[in-house]
This record gives structure tokens, C-alpha cells and sequence, in this order.
């Protein structure tokens, strides 16, 4: 008896479940209508930003874009591997990892540029903390290791340091924040260049791991004491404390909206006509340039191979270059200029699908 | 042992026997006394001592259980609501949202495992306790043994070399699979031991009667073990429901509704590992809410599995 | 009667046939696990092999985990491995140990099913909640209170195992939490095998005039002794495994230090961490720690089991 009751259960719960996949189902055979899903994984850098435009893009379009924040190393790979329909990054992919996409040739689809700040947790100040280039070098290596030290104190006149130890945290997953934060150490600190040097993943001399700009942000936001590196909208939503950098004019810059268009505009001014996009914009020239800023970009195949979705992606890629300004800016990343933003739309046009 | 191998550690005069008077004697035997009261009072304290120290051992076992679980409802509950159970998150930032599609995919992915699971379960339990001596058997149960102790990270990545790999995504029912595995063994002993505890003059008595060995084995002894097996099944599923790693390169998660097989799929524990160890606090409060939710699930499963066989395993069984 | 017609009909070749097919179907059930165990090592095997192939060994004594430049090297995640589970190990056998005595000699029968209950309760929490709870109240402690306390000791304070800042995320925070979640194996093990042991053991240390307690350690423990062994291995073997509360709290950084305090990585949480970005070197490096695990995880079981077995075989006295 019971035997039968439970057959009988588990039938209509098999029934509804078939039911329900083949609903979905449906979408991804190319056929029209809403509800269709598009997979996309990558970078955590703008996931504030993406994570807001896939749900307004959804309730404008009814278009389901599913992101897994997983770290720019996590999105070329599974862009590479096809195993997602694009991928995000907001470190430029090398020529070697280029060579190795299965489904040919990659586009990088600049979106907007955002600001990597230094983000720490020091209850006791009220100011921002002034930092130079050099300092969270030598923090980073370890050389550093007491809030309250000499050279941090030169550079804060009047700011009472605490006497913490400094609890240094850093990416564990393979990351193009921490490309850009490496890029930009690298360049200003010949000791950082020699040592780990600039890549998404590095060999961190010292601190403690978290995953993704999430987990960056979780840490420093636990331990007092803390310092570490995340994308602007996490230290700004999370209420983490953020330092003022000294640029290359010597400035202190805060990470604003401002700022790191000014370290854009520079830059991508200078682009070739054939730029395919993947350029570094650290360290930018300019009075009020935030010196760690950089691009992210939407990797996507040249070559669709399923034109319903490849349509469906490049369609949103169009609204948010066009229409996703103003959600940018309020959550603090930069939307390209004006000029930039029309030779990428340019460059979206020469997607095709393969068949 | 104490027959065999000598006395145990440490001299043991026997005490003095009630009732019989010490002979008086030379000092030496009156020393030897006093020295066996004085030790015996030691013994006694130590003994004392010891049982203090049980009890602070259990006291000690049980602390870190309370904890978590006065903080799981301290934590946890002032986030559930009914949007908790009926919506899917909210974007960050966002006010609201819930995780009914981690509930629901849970739910979906805990029925995909069965389905592979429990058939390949009960059937080899039943093939283990009828065909118990032959070498199949003998190197099955083995085999199931190792397959119990596979870290579940392990089985994880198996199943995306398997599945996700060659499918070209992530899937409801690669993790379906990986649990499923993981489910196995678990099914798999407790069907052949409750199979082995039906008596075998009800199995004789069938034959006997001129059913068929199919007809005997299925209808009458499994019918007669299903309330133990159907407990092992629950257990086996308790075990899983709450299982994170094999999910993280299988379901992948997702944020919205997801009943499909082929594409992702959210999960109570994965959401609940994602949200954990984000910064924003309305998704820590919601990692609270749904830990609180996974561990009542697993817990009503257990306790209703315990329920329905009444049994209780080891105590009393001298 | 149409029962014995049925029966009648059901005879010879037609009974035969059923049988036959419930044979070959519970056969093929049970020829599932082993398949699947030999599908599972070749999938591994396969995907790790060019890292063994390139490396050989030696890829497990390299002490420098650096996907970035090509390196991959899993001492420090064995060395994280090694340690955690040794010494959680080392808390949690004499805890539970502790318990199962508690349980099989002293408690009063009105203690004794509640206390088991909770005690078995903790293997059922799954992973990831130990991690949560781990994260949000065994770390600050660590941080703000344990290691400010022992720094404060003087000698103690300074000793290497004590050393670096203290972020919580560490070595000892991993531990902390798998003596909490190996206790409950250990003990059911030792329960069952103390329970094992046969009455007149206790009665004749009794009639010799023992206490209770030197009862229990003279005469049921060494008794029981290999099946309890079997029930820490068995644990060992757990924590070995875990995966989702460790990678949660020991900090996940690929170096080998001296120090409790210092964050670390083990096997499961390398893979956990890296997998879904791993590429090509990177990912066959991560398949081959995972085929290392499996095979590290295999002998540690079996060899548990084995020891488990040989007590209940070895029950006739």
C-alpha cells in the first residue's frame, strides 16, 4: 500500500519536474519568446552594476540573464570552454588565452570604467586616509606591517594611528581587479615589479584570501585592522573606508565618478581605429585622475553560433551601452564617453552568426 | 582479557572482606592494610574524578551543538517571512527578495538523486543480502564502503569532468548525478540490513507457498523491510540535502526560477555558502534565515526516519 | 482455487523467466558501484594525468602553488591537510572517547537517549552551516579574545606556533571546527564497539574489585581498542574530506607556516576554491590533488573499516 502511494508520488512528481524543464526547454531551441536564458560568468568587479541591469533589462524585455560572479579568471574560462554564452572580465585576455578560445575569435565590449579602491578598517579615523603608490606597495609586501608606522604618519599629518597590526587581505581566485591593482603596483613600484609582479592571480608575499570582491570586502570589513583592495560599489555598499590615493600629478584623488573619467578620457582618446579594446588605464596622466581605474569589458564570440541568442545578447549590450548610463553612474563606475561608446557599438555591429 | 593476559596495571590487594575479622598480626600485615585503605580511598577518588570528567566530556560535546543552534534561531529567524519562501533574490542593494528558488531546486535536485540513487541502492542492497558470498558481493560491499568515505568535493569534480564538460554547461542534473552517487552506498547498507532482518522462515514460508524467488524476494521481504528502508532512504537524503561542495561546478546556482534539468539550478546550502561570505548584510541576514530553513529540513527528515522505524541502534545491547 | 491455478500456471519456464530477470536486475544494480567507482578513478585520472605526466610525483614535495607562473606545487595544501585533520584528530578522540564512555557506562538510561541524540545531531548539521556559524562567531572570537589572551601569556605568547597577526581565518579555526564535526563519528564508532564488548569483561574487573572507571580503562577499553582506533581513522577520514566549513574559515593561502594563527589551505578547499577558473595546467594540476585525495581517502577508510571489522569479528569471547 504504502508502496504504491509513494510510486505514485514520485510518478507526479517526475510528471510536474518534466513538465516544468520542458517549458523551459523550450526557449533554448532557438524558438521565440520570453523567459529565454542567456548565461554569463566573470568578473565580480561590476556585478553591483550587471546585477542591476539584468534585473531592469528582465523587467523591460522579460530576458533572463543568469551571471555567476565567479572572478575574471572563472569568465575566459568558461567563455572559452563555451561552456556560457559570454563571459566578463576586466582583465584584457593575453594572446595566449586568446588562442585558446574554442569558439574562434573574441570580441572584448568595453561597458564602463570603474575605480579599484583601497579599502580599510580603522574604526578610530574619520578622515580618509591618505596613501601613496609607494606605501600600499610596501604594504602589500609585507614591509609594512603597524598602522601606526613612520612612513604612513609622514604623509597624515595630525591623524592619530592606531597600533594595530595591519591584516593585509587579497584575492584567492583569479581576478582582473587584482590585474588592475597588480598593473598598477607594478608601475609605480620597482620592488612590487621585481616581486609578484601583474597578473590576475599573483603570489601575495603576505594576508589572507577572499574570493571575489565580495569576499575582499567581507574580510576587511570583519577585522579591524584590515586593508585590502576591492571595486568601488562593494566598499561604497558595504560602508568600508576608502583611502585617497596620490596620482601621478601628485594629487590626493578620491575614487569618484569623476575621477576615473578624467583617467579614461585621457587614455582612450589615444585608441587606434582598429584597437580591439583591450587597454590598461592605470597610473592615467592628469591632475584629477584616479591612478587605479580601469575598463571592464563583456567577452562575446564574433561568431554566434546560436543566432537567436547571439541576437538576444548583442541587443543587451546595445541597451546598456545606450541606456545603462544613468545606473552606472549611480552606483559609482564611469560610462565610457561618448565617442568611445559609439566605435564600440560599431564593433557590436560586426557580430554574425555562424550559420 | 583480564583472564588471559594477567592482571591488569597497577597493585590490586584484595580489599578486606566484610565480616571477617583481621587476625591480629605482625606490623608489617597491619601496614600493608593501612596502605590498602589509604589506596583503596585514592581509587575511589580517582574513580570519582573520572565520572566528573565523563560528564564534562558529554557537558563539552553538546556546547558547540547549543551554540549553533541558539544562533541559527537567533540569527536566522528574524529573516524568514513569507517572501523568503515564495520569492527569488532581490538584486543587491534591493530591499526584499527570498530564496524559494534555492528551496525549490533543493528540492528538485534532492528528487533527481533519488531516482538514481534508490534504485541502484535497493537493488544492490537486495543483491547483497541474497547473494551475500559470492565475490560480487564481496568486493561491492568494499566498494561501497569507498564510495561512502569519497570526499564529496571529489564527486563533485567527477561529475563535471563527466557531465558539465561534455554537455557544455551546468546542470541540475550533474548534481543530480553526483548526489545521487553520493546516496548510494548510504541506501545501499541499510536495505541490505534490513533485508538480512527479516527472519528467513517468512522468505521460506513464501517459497514454499510456490511464489517465484522475484516474487518473494520483492513482495513479501522487501515489502516486510520497506519501513527500514524507507528510513535508510531518509537518512540518505538528510545527508545530501545539505551537501555544497559537489554543487559548486555542477549547479552552478542561479537567481531566478529554474525547473529545467539542463541548465543551472540553485540550492539551499550553495546560496546559503554564496551569501555567507558576501559583505551585504541583507544577504547574510538571508544566509541565516535559509541555514536555519536547510537544518529544520534535515532535521524533520532524520527525526521522521527515526520516527517511522522506532528503532534505536546499540543501547541496551549487551 | 484460483490461487492454486495461478500458481499452477506461473510454474516451469515462465517462473524461471522472472526469476531470471530479478536476478540479472539486481545483479546489474549491484555491478553499478563498482562501475561507477571505476569510471570515477578513470574520469580523474584522465583529466590529471598530464599534470603527473609533466611532473611526475614530485608535483606533491614542490612547495610553491603559483598557477599564474606555471607552478604547482600541493605541499602547502597537503601540509594544511596533514595538520588540521591531525590535530583536530588530537582534540576530538579523547572528547569523544569521553562521550562514548559516557554514554555506554555511566549515564543514568533517562540521559542517556537525549545526550546521544544531540551528540548524533552534530553529524547531521551540514558543512556549509558550521562555516557560517564558524565565520560569524568562532573567528571574532579567535581574533579579538583567544589570540590576544595567549600573546598575552608571557613565554607562551611568544612561541612560533603562536606568531603573525591574528586575522581568525587560520589553521586553528579549521581545526576548532573539525574536532566539533569529527566528535560525533568518533563516538558512535566507540559507543557501538564499547557496547560490543561482552558483559562478563565488566563483571569479572568488578568482582576483582575494581571501580567502575578502572573497569573502563583496563578492561572494556583495551577490549575494544582496535575498533576504537577504527572509529578516529574513520574520523581522520572525514577530515581529510571536508571541504565547505574549512574552506570557510582557514583563510585559503597556499603557504606553509609555523604558526596556528597563520591562514593555510587543505586539498578540498585548493580545489573548491580554483576549480571553476582553472584552464588547461591549472585545472589538470587541481584534477590530480583531487585524484590524490580520492586515493589518500581510500586507503584511510579502508584501513578504518578493516579495524572495525576485526573487533565484531573478534567478538566470540
Amino acid at each position: 500500500m504504502r508502496a504504491r502511494s509513494l510510486a505514485l508520488a514520485a510518478a507526479i512528481l517526475v510528471g510536474a519536474i518534466a513538465c516544468g524543464g520542458s517549458q523551459d526547454t523550450q526557449g533554448d531551441a532557438g524558438q521565440e519568446g520570453g523567459g529565454t536564458d542567456l548565461t554569463g560568468a566573470g568578473a565580480t568587479f561590476p556585478y553591483p552594476l550587471y546585477s542591476r541591469w539584468f534585473s531592469d533589462y528582465a523587467k523591460q524585455t522579460g530576458v533572463r540573464i543568469n551571471y555567476g560572479s565567479l572572478g575574471s579568471g572563472a569568465g575566459i574560462r568558461q567563455v572559452s570552454e563555451e561552456t556560457v554564452d559570454f563571459g566578463a572580465t576586466d582583465s584584457p585576455m593575453t594572446e595566449k588565452e586568446l588562442a585558446a578560445a574554442k569558439g574562434g575569435k573574441l570580441l572584448h565590449i568595453p561597458m564602463v570604467a570603474g575605480a579599484v579602491v583601497v579599502a580599510y578598517n580603522l574604526p578610530e579615523l574619520t578622515q580618509p586616509l591618505r596613501l601613496s603608490g609607494e606605501l600600499v606597495a610596501d604594504i602589500f609586501l609585507g614591509e609594512i606591517v603597524r598602522w601606526d608606522d613612520p612612513r604612513i604618519a609622514a604623509i597624515n599629518p595630525g591623524v592619530q594611528l592606531p597600533s594595530r597590526d595591519i591584516l593585509v587581505v587579497h584575492r584567492t581566485d583569479g581576478s582582473g581587479t587584482t590585474f588592475v591593482f597588480t598593473d598598477y603596483l607594478t608601475s609605480i613600484s620597482q620592488a612590487w615589479a621585481n616581486g609578484p609582479g601583474r597578473g590576475k592571480q599573483v603570489r601575495w608575499p603576505t594576508g589572507l584570501g577572499g574570493k571575489g570582491n565580495e569576499g575582499v570586502a567581507a574580510q576587511v570589513q570583519q577585522m579591524p585592522g584590515a586593508i585590502g583592495y576591492t571595486e568601488v560599489a562593494f566598499a561604497g555598499q558595504t560602508g568600508l573606508q576608502v583611502a585617497v590615493i596620490r596620482n601621478q600629478a601628485r594629487n590626493y584623488v578620491s575614487p569618484s565618478v569623476e575621477h576615473v573619467q578624467a583617467a579614461a578620457e585621457g587614455v582612450l582618446d589615444q585608441l587606434p581605429p582598429d584597437t580591439d579594446f583591450r587597454v590598461s588605464i592605470v597610473n592615467a596622466p592628469g591632475d584629477s585622475a584616479y591612478p587605479i581605474a580601469a575598463l571592464t569589458w563583456i567577452l562575446l564570440y564574433q561568431e554566434q553560433k546560436d543566432p537567436a541568442r547571439g541576437a538576444r545578447l548583442v541587443e543587451f549590450l546595445r541597451w546598456a551601452l545606450t541606456e545603462g548610463g544613468d545606473q552606472a553612474s549611480a552606483l559609482e563606475y564611469a560610462p565610457l564617453p561618448s565617442r568611445i561608446a559609439e566605435r564600440v557599438l560599431e564593433r557590436l555591429d560586426s557580430v554574425q552568426s555562424a550559420r | 582479557m583480564i583472564a588471559t593476559t594477567g592482571m591488569p596495571s597497577g597493585t590490586r590487594p584484595e580489599p578486606p572482606r566484610p565480616g571477617h575479622r583481621t587476625p591480629d598480626v605482625s606490623g608489617q600485615q597491619r601496614t600493608a592494610a593501612e596502605r590498602t585503605v589509604r589506596t583503596l580511598r585514592r581509587r575511589r577518588i580517582v574513580n570519582r574524578i573520572m565520572v566528573g570528567v565523563m560528564y564534562a566530556a558529554a557537558l563539552l560535546a553538546i556546547i558547540p551543538l547549543l551554540l549553533i543552534l541558539t544562533h541559527l534561531v537567533r540569527e536566522g529567524a528574524s529573516s524568514l517571512s513569507i517572501a523568503f519562501f515564495t520569492q527569488p533574490p532581490a538584486p543587491v542593494g534591493e530591499p526584499g527578495g527570498g530564496m524559494a528558488n534555492a528551496i525549490v531546486g533543493t528540492l528538485i535536485l534532492v528528487a533527481t538523486a533519488s531516482a538514481i540513487g534508490l534504485p541502484v541502492g535497493i537493488g544492490a542492497g537486495l543483491y547483497l543480502a541474497e547473494r551475500k558470498e559470492t565475490k560480487l558481493a564481496l568486493i561491492t560491499r568494499f566498494l561501497s564502503d569507498v564510495l561512502n568515505g569519497l570526499p564529496s568535493i571529489v564527486m563533485g569534480i567527477f561529475a563535471w569532468q563527466f557531465i558539465v564538460r561534455p554537455m557544455g554547461s551546468f546542470s541540475a542534473i550533474s548534481a543530480g548525478v553526483a548526489l545521487g552517487a553520493m546516496m548510494i552506498p548510504l541506501v545501499t547498507r541499510s536495505t541490505e540490513e534490513m533485508i538480512r532482518l527479516v527472519p528467513a522462515s517468512l522468505r521460506e514460508a513464501a517459497l514454499a507457498l510456490g511464489y517465484s524467488r522475484a516474487r518473494t524476494s520483492l513482495a513479501i521481504v522487501l515489502r516486510t523491510a520497506l519501513p527500514g528502508i524507507v528510513t535508510g532512504a531518509l537518512v540518505a537524503v538528510a545527508r545530501i540535502a545539505g551537501e555544497t561542495a559537489p554543487l559548486l561546478f555542477t549547479a552552478f546556482g542561479s537567481q531566478f526560477w529554474s525547473l529545467a534539468l539542463d541548465r543551472p539550478i540553485d540550492a539551499l546550502p550553495l546560496r546559503i555558502f554564496y551569501y555567507a561570505t558576501s559583505p551585504y548584510p541583507e544577504w547574510r541576514a538571508l544566509a541565516w534565515a535559509g541555514a536555519l530553513v536547510l537544518i529544520g529540513i534535515v532535521l524533520v527528515i532524520s527525526l521522521g526516519a527515526r520516527y517511522v522505524t522506532g528503532a534505536r541502534r546499540g543501547f541496551g545491547a549487551d | 482455487m484460483s490461487e492454486q491455478s495461478h500458481t499452477a500456471a506461473f510454474d516451469g519456464s515462465e517462473r524461471q523467466l522472472t526469476d531470471r530477470i530479478y536476478q540479472w536486475l539486481i545483479t546489474g544494480f549491484a555491478l553499478c558501484i563498482p562501475i561507477l567507482l571505476v569510471i570515477i578513478s578513470l574520469e580523474i585520472g584522465r583529466a590529471g594525468w598530464p599534470t603527473f605526466r609533466e611532473q611526475g610525483a614530485w608535483f606533491l614535495f614542490q612547495s610553491t602553488w603559483d598557477p599564474n607562473n606555471g607552478e604547482y606545487g600541493v605541499l602547502p595544501a597537503i601540509f594544511g591537510t596533514i595538520v588540521s585533520s591531525l590535530l583536530a584528530l588530537l582534540l576530538a578522540t579523547p572528547l569523544a572517547l569521553g562521550v562514548a564512555v559516557f554514554l555506554s557506562e555511566f549515564a543514568p538510561p533517562w540521559l542517556r537517549t537525549p545526550v546521544a541524540f544531540l551528540v548524533d545531531l552534530l553529524a547531521a548539521i551540514p558543512s556549509v552551516i558550521y562555516g557560517l556559524w564558524g565565520i560569524y562567531f568562532l573567528l571574532p572570537l579567535l581574533r579579538e579574545y583567544v589570540a590576544p589572551a595567549i600573546r598575552g601569556i608571557p613565554l607562551v605568547g611568544d612561541l612560533p606556533i603562536f606568531a603573525g597577526p591574528a586575522y581568525g581565518n587560520s589553521l586553528l579555526a579549521a581545526v576548532l571546527i573539525l574536532t566539533i564535526m569529527i566528535l560525533p563519528y568518533i563516538s558512535a564508532v566507540s559507543r557501538e564497539v564499547l557496547l560490543a564488548v561482552p558483559r562478563s569483561q565488566r563483571e569479572a574487573a568488578l568482582a576483582l574489585g575494581a571501580t567502575r572507571w578502572e573497569t573502563i580503562r583496563d578492561a572494556v577499553v583495551p577490549y575494544a581498542k582496535s575498533g576504537i582506533i577504527g572509529g578516529v581513522i574513520l574520523g581522520l577520514g572525514r577530515a581529510i574530506g571536508e571541504t565547505m566549513a574549512v574552506t570557510m574559515l582557514i583563510g585559503n593561502v597556499a603557504q606553509i607556516r609555523a604558526s596556528l594563527f597563520a591562514p593555510a589551505y587543505t586539498m578540498a578547499a585548493l580545489i573548491a576554491n580554483e576549480f571553476n577558473e582553472a584552464t588547461g595546467d591549472h585545472l589538470s594540476a587541481l584534477m590530480a590533488v583531487g585524484a590524490a585525495l580520492f586515493v589518500i581517502t581510500i586507503i584511510v577508510n579502508a584501513i578504518a573499516r578493516w579495524l572495525v571489522w576485526r573487533v565484531s569479528r573478534g567478538n566470540a569471547a
